[in-house]
């Protein structure tokens, strides 16, 4: 204990006075940093863009003389969540060495870590609120525990916008201006009267109904879980009345995100008017590199959509109990506000960084202008976007409950099942992934 | 004195049986009867673990039995296991029965044996979980076969496979109806081989024919591997998981109506909540155990 205490005392001095210290304060440090995350993301910015990291093998790297050790264990499946667990419920046992320093969580499943004592705050590692202030809010939130303590911080900011095919706007709105297409996606009730329209040129509204859903599930007014007992939301409601009339009227489809289904919208043969995402899904995930595809041919258009809303997005957090703190908050610094590094990250990887005087300056300049929106740089929406993200009602439940709600949705908007049922089923999933509560 | 030094030999013979048996013993109890046990013993407590928070384990007494039953669900899941099960096993017993009389059959003088043989038993070596991401592959909604059948005119638009009842029942049980067919053949091949070929020349010369060689003669004698091939298949067909489990993607969708026993244990397994999940296993173990003897009681009861 009294060892932890010093190392805490040398650390938040260590950072008050970078520099000339680092040395002497390194060499009482653990020589071994391990990380856990659960694909190459994080390895590949920190391989970039950290001073001073070389490149041992696929899962070895050095920083200094401490050597970085990567535990990649995928996210299907939960696999990476478990492997995770175990160790950190072992943490307290382990050697200093094989103990967790550092490691990665999902907005979907933070607050399962965060509001535990296996997180440590990050102004124990010397961070300062200061230094975060360019970060954006709602990154902040969702690391928050309950006591109101920040126990994590992102380089990535993740908001979402509507992604529209210009091809099908000038068809049937007359044109594919974002401010006529925003007109009419600007509230669900138009969203659903466009829906209308698009179906009778031959056009699905969106791919699937599990696209619209972030967007409402993001705006709710309330917790899933409440007391104990699992609360459905109106906003989770009103998407469930939406879909069910959109699939029954053939404005959409019951596709899972990510299937062929879904991603055959990115083709002009899909016929396929929206999809909802952010930065890192315009660039990476809607076939940018395929002959043929609409974004291709820059045949996308960007525009704010009906609620605002974020997508994705990784959390570095410090665990407790960590004999590299120093390293750690150093890590956590450079990546996330170090408005230089973010800056190249902007460059070289295309993130929407987690900087608001970056992605300011960003959204003024023509060369980051998207080349498969066409040419327009949606980077001042984003920005707007990220600003106006609420996430006070996050919990802990809410990966569960999220894709639980979703599959038995499915059921009801199928014609399998009827809402009841879906309910019930619904209820049944999560009661059975946790069985303490209630409905 | 003679017979009384024989005895000492025979015992002295005994012992290298039990030496040799110290093995199977050895790993018995390891890896299944201290499990067992010890799932007897978890179904009677309360233990998960919520986030990372543990909660129990607290002695609840047969609490977890009750909240299975009460749920109901689980008689849903019997349901769906036994429904797919027999959909694939049917089918499965009369191929196998139909190409294992071909095989065997020495004046048909059938060509390539060897071939088919290696080819029907094939499937079953392609990981259960490969194979039904192929066939998640190839029936989804915008998949080959959808294009196909649309193609030829079939149909209009895209029949959605997965999102049927019966569509995706009928893919699990044809999925396990290929897998197991070949080596189901080959068991009872080996059946048919050991029956005493005099007793088909003896039929031939009274002037039976080859359906009532098979029904007379065939089938009656294979009774033993027929008993054998029903249990493994049941057994195995109670713990059906793999399949279903990737064709749906765990969901066991729709509405759960393809979800099978094991995957609803699975289901317990993301709390790691071994009481409810041990309460689950000692309900599968009975249902195991009263289901093989119903079938070896009727299979066998013309034997005296």
């Amino acid at each position: 204990m009294n060892k932890k205490i010093l190392s805490l005392a040398l650390a938040t001095g260590m950072a008050l006075s970078m520099g000339a210290a680092a040395f002497a304060e390194e060499a009482a440090e653990g020589k071994v940093l391990n990380i856990y995350c659960w694909n190459e993301e994080f390895k590949t910015r920190l391989t970039d863009h950290y001073p001073g990291y070389e490149v041992v093998d696929g899962t070895h790297g050095k920083i200094g003389d401490v050597d970085v050790v990567w535990n990649i264990t995928p996210s299907d499946d939960n696999a990476y969540q478990n492997n995770l667990d175990e160790t950190l419920l072992g943490q307290a046992d382990a050697a200093d060495d094989a103990k967790i320093d550092l490691f990665l969580v999902e907005a979907d499943y933070a607050l399962k870590y965060v509001d535990t004592d296996f997180t440590m705050p990050v102004a124990d590692l010397g961070i300062t609120e200061d230094e975060l202030a360019q970060q954006y809010q709602y990154t902040k939130d969702i690391m928050t525990d309950s006591n109101g303590v920040l126990k994590g911080v992102s380089w990535q900011g993740c908001p979402g916008v509507l992604i529209y095919n210009r091809e099908a706007a000038k068809e049937v709105l007359g044109s594919d201006d974002p401010d006529t297409v925003q007109e009419a996606v600007k509230d669900w009730d138009t969203f659903s009267a466009t829906a209308a329209q698009m179906a009778e040129a031959g056009y699905k509204m969106t791919a699937t109904v599990n696209d619209a859903y972030r967007v409402f599930s993001n705006n709710v007014s309330g917790q899933w879980v409440q007391d104990g007992k699992i609360v459905i939301d109106d906003n989770l409601m009103t998407w469930v009345d939406m879909s069910k009339a959109m699939v029954d009227a053939g404005q959409t489809t019951t596709a899972e995100l990510w299937s062929d289904d879904w991603s055959k919208g990115f083709y002009p043969d899909g016929k396929v008017f929206c999809y909802f995402g952010p930065a890192w899904m315009i660039n990476f995930s809607m076939a940018a590199d395929v002959e043929g595809s609409i974004a291709n041919l820059g045949g996308w258009g960007a525009t704010v959509g009906p609620q605002g809303f974020f997508w994705g997005g990784t959390w570095i957090a410090a665990a407790a109990g960590t004999d590299n703190p120093t390293l750690v908050a150093d890590i956590m610094r450079q990546l996330t506000t170090n408005e230089q590094i973010m800056t190249d990250i902007v460059k070289a990887d295309s993130d929407f960084v987690n900087n608001k005087a970056a992605m300011e300056a960003a959204a003024e300049d023509d060369s980051y202008a998207f080349a498969v929106l066409g040419g327009q740089n949606p980077l001042a929406m984003f920005c707007a976007g990220a600003e106006t993200i609420d996430l006070s009602n996050l919990s802990a439940y809410d990966q569960g409950c999220n894709e639980e709600f979703q599959a038995a949705m499915k059921n009801y908007f199928d014609g399998n099942a009827d809402l009841d049922t879906a309910l019930g089923q619904f209820y049944t999933a999560v009661e059975e992934k946790y069985p303490e509560l209630t409905h | 004195m003679g017979k009384k030094s024989s005895n000492q030999n025979v015992v002295r013979y005994n012992r290298w049986g039990y030496i040799f048996l110290i093995p199977f013993i050895a790993v018995y109890v390891v890896f299944q009867l201290v499990p067992l046990v010890t799932t007897i013993y978890n179904s009677f407590f309360e233990n998960y673990r919520s986030g990372l928070t543990q909660v129990g384990p607290n002695f609840v007494g047969l609490a977890n039995f009750v909240k299975i039953f009460q749920q109901g669900d689980i008689l849903k899941y019997t349901g769906n296991t036994m429904i797919m099960w027999i959909l694939g096993f049917v089918p499965q017993i009369i191929v196998s029965l139909v190409l294992g009389a071909w095989f065997s059959d020495p004046s048909l003088r059938l060509k390539g044996q060897r071939f088919f043989k290696t080819v029907i038993y094939l499937p079953n070596l392609i990981m259960a979980s490969a194979f039904a991401m192929l066939f998640f592959t190839l029936f989804a909604d915008s998949g080959p076969i959808n294009s196909i059948l649309m193609n030829i005119g079939l149909i209009s638009k895209p029949y959605t496979f997965m999102s049927h009842i019966w569509s995706v029942r009928v893919l699990v049980a044809f999925m396990n109806f290929l897998m197991w067919f070949g080596n189901t053949t080959i068991l009872l091949m080996a059946g048919m081989l050991g029956i005493d070929t005099s007793l088909f020349e003896a039929a031939q010369v009274d002037g039976a024919t080859p359906t009532q060689i098979f029904f007379r003669i065939t089938l009656p004698l294979l009774r033993p591997i027929l008993i054998y091939v029903m249990i493994t298949s049941l057994i195995g067909g109670l713990q059906m998981f793999d399949v279903p489990q990737i064709l749906t993607n765990g969901s066991g969708d729709p509405v759960r109506s393809s979800m099978t026993l094991i995957m609803y244990l699975n289901k317990h397994l993301y709390s790691k909540n071994y009481g409810m999940g041990g309460a689950l296993s000692v309900i599968l173990f009975i249902i195991t155990g009263i289901l093989s003897l119903i079938v070896f009681k009727t299979t066998a009861q013309n034997k005296d």
